[in-house]
């Protein structure tokens, strides 16, 4: 069974430097923000502050861990679980590099991860519920609706390059894309999964459901200590899932000449990361109304377009 | 066990690790700090003021139409998917299957985008 223990060490070794990823990019997104801003960020604990993570991690260890008596209990304990693993799960399908990955799940990839960002809704709706707060309840209501709109577009946009690659296996994607990445031919689908993406994950400028300056915090408006800090690293494992899948599909995963392919992918994965970094820093936050207007009216038929379009194309060169 | 079990061995060992850090995070968390609750602590927060009213109010409809439309379109998504996968295999007549359908779908689609249930009011 080496197979297996090959299996385990991957399952681990890409869930610990997830998770560490996902803390690290606490303090790398706040330095990235103090430098566009023209500040300095957290620079003190370390040197340029790195230890700042440690620092945070152990105040929020140490906070009260506290479960509202108007709550109700289970789902309240159980969303903050379901927005850490549901994104951490859908990992287990990203190729890093050849030998580096989970599974492939005998070539069905995509809609496995598709499937588990799916899920993260629950998280959200529960804990918006849970909470029996009014700022919740509207902060999960608005969770529920754009996340489930951006789902549907998430899903739509990655067609063309599924039609493309004749496969649902992302290796076989990566491997397809040797002469061309696909965000050149899908320059649409690419843009669309993009923004798709970080509405789905209800990723700033995205992030109405917590909108700080309406609703306070939203869905996690009654959450503190731990459970809030596996909302916080949920979202940042979301980021770097939305990057990774777009890095896989779009930016030819670790192909590329010269350097060894984890390297490439790497490297790949943290000039979308901190593009999704420069786009919390550049743009200003939509209305609601906005946001689902522009989802329902522009991405929807224009996800349908690039399909169609895709189809034709690729049936015409036959 | 069958080869294409084995495919997902992998996911559950997966998932086992992931809660179990949820878990002992949680856990670690509720040994060591300090519970101190207070009547001010146990009220819902809404700025400072005591809570008028219950959460468990009201909403607008337009979250329930939200739902319906995604139904609908998420269904339409799970039919392209098996489509766009085969579209090599199944050429022109596949093709013309599904625009077919999507006309359709956009029929429905134009309806529902006049009768203004797109709209945020």
């Amino acid at each position: 069974m080496s197979a297996t223990a090959s299996g385990l060490a991957n399952a681990f070794g890409i869930l610990v430097v997830l998770v560490g990823l996902g803390a690290g990019l606490t303090w790398i997104e706040r330095r990235l923000l103090g430098l566009w801003q023209d500040r300095y960020g957290p620079n003190r604990v370390g040197p340029a502050g790195v230890l700042q993570v440690v620092a945070d991690m152990v105040k929020i260890l140490f906070k009260e861990d506290w479960v509202p008596p108007f709550a109700d209990r289970a789902a309240f304990v159980l969303a903050p679980a379901i927005a850490m693993t549901a994104l951490l799960l859908a990992f287990a399908v990203v190729p890093v590099a050849p030998g580096i990955g989970v599974t492939d799940l005998d070539g069905i990839g995509l809609p496995f991860a598709l499937a588990m960002i799916a899920l993260s809704v629950y998280s959200t709706v529960l804990a918006g519920w849970a909470s029996n707060n009014k700022y919740s309840l509207l902060g999960g209501l608005r969770a529920a609706a754009q996340m489930l709109s951006y789902e549907v577009f998430l899903g739509l946009s990655v067609m063309g390059v599924v039609m493309q690659a004749g496969s649902f296996d992302l290796r076989a994607i990566v491997a397809a894309q040797r002469g061309l990445w696909y965000a050149a031919p899908q320059c649409v689908g690419f843009l669309l999964f993009l923004l798709a993406g970080m509405a789905g994950i209800h990723r700033l400028p995205f992030d109405l459901p917590e909108a700080e300056s309406e609703l306070v915090a939203g869905y996690h408006v009654e959450y503190s200590g731990m459970k809030f800090g596996m909302f916080f690293v949920g979202e940042y494992i979301g980021i770097v899932l939305v990057a990774a899948l777009a890095v896989t599909l779009f930016l030819g995963g670790w192909l590329g000449p010269a350097l060894p392919p984890l390297l490439w992918f790497l490297i790949k994965l943290a000039v979308l990361i901190g593009l999704v970094i420069l786009m919390r820093a550049a743009l200003p936050r939509p209305r609601y109304d906005q946001l689902m207007a522009f989802g329902w009216k522009a991405m929807l038929p224009l996800a349908l377009l690039n399909l169609t379009a895709t189809g034709a194309i690729l049936l015409a060169g036959r | 066990m069958d080869a294409w079990l084995l495919e997902y061995l992998p996911i559950l060992i997966f998932l086992g690790i992931a809660f179990a850090i949820a878990f002992i995070a949680v856990a670690a968390s509720w040994l060591v700090a300090r519970q101190k609750p207070d009547s001010e602590k146990g009220s819902a927060y809404e700025c400072g003021f005591d809570a008028f009213g219950d959460a468990r109010s009201k909403f607008d409809v337009r979250f329930y139409l939200v739902a319906i439309l995604f139904i609908i379109f998420d269904l339409e998504v799970a039919f392209l998917f098996p489509w766009a996968v085969a579209l090599g295999k199944i050429g022109l007549f596949g093709f013309w299957s599904m625009m077919a359908f999507l006309g359709v779908l956009t029929v429905g689609f134009i309806y529902e985008w006049r009768k203004g249930a797109l709209e945020w009011e």
